[in-house]
């Protein structure tokens, strides 16, 4: 069998466990815990610009706290670690995200992901068609956690 | 049923229930809206994420 080059799988999945740290490093001391970061998902107005230049979350264009929406969004439930699904490593939240009883400030259509562990880094940014809620509810469901179709892929 | 509006708890007999779907390549979303004497009164709203692009991940050459 010959050798072949290539990133390894479980090495992608690591780095979405904080294994590595790699450089002599400036931002983030070497982890000495196994207690996993504080995700939280928030949610955007259509007018805002929110995109995957963005470094950090921040309120700019955030929905107005109001009903059980707050600013700062939801916590993440991560039950499930980060794997390596072929040469993909993946990571899904293992609930959805949910918003109850409220009115939306305007119409939105994004959801941020960030680390409020790490100084409100920002992980990605989602987006989908415009909607508003009405005394309603709003929930963002899960993908199918797998290499098609995770919500966070490292190919 | 009973639904939460605007203006308090309602039963669904007394709305018109508007409802919708959305599915194309980013998602697949249902919506549902009620309406009292054609002010809306409840919009509630479920996303579901499908493929975001995946991050390349590359080596170099020496």
């Amino acid at each position: 069998m010959a050798n072949s080059a290539g990133m390894c799988s479980s090495f992608k999945a690591e780095l979405m466990e904080g294994v590595h740290a790699l450089g002599p490093g400036t931002l983030t001391p070497a982890r000495t815990v196994s207690v996993p970061d504080t995700v939280k998902a928030a949610l955007f107005l259509v007018t805002a610009s929110r995109t995957a230049a963005d470094t950090a979350y921040s309120t700019t264009g955030e929905l107005a706290g109001t009903g059980s929406y707050t600013q700062g969004g939801v916590t993440v439930t991560m039950a499930t670690a980060p794997s390596a699904s072929g040469t993909t490593g993946i990571f899904t939240p293992t609930a959805s995200f949910q918003w109850t009883t409220f009115t939306s400030s305007g119409a939105f259509d994004c959801c941020v992901l960030y680390n409020s562990s790490q100084s409100n880094r920002e992980i990605s940014v989602h987006t989908f068609s415009s909607q508003s809620v009405t005394s309603g509810t709003f929930t963002l469901t899960m993908p199918t956690n797998d290499a098609t179709n995770a919500l966070l892929r490292i190919a | 049923m009973i639904i939460e509006t605007t203006i308090g708890l309602l039963d669904d007999s007394e709305l018109e229930k508007r409802e919708g779907v959305i599915d194309n390549e980013n998602e697949y979303s249902t919506w549902v809206e009620y309406w009292q004497h054609g002010v809306l009164v409840h919009r509630s709203a479920n996303v579901k994420l499908k493929s975001l692009a995946a991050a390349k991940s590359e080596i170099g050459e020496f």
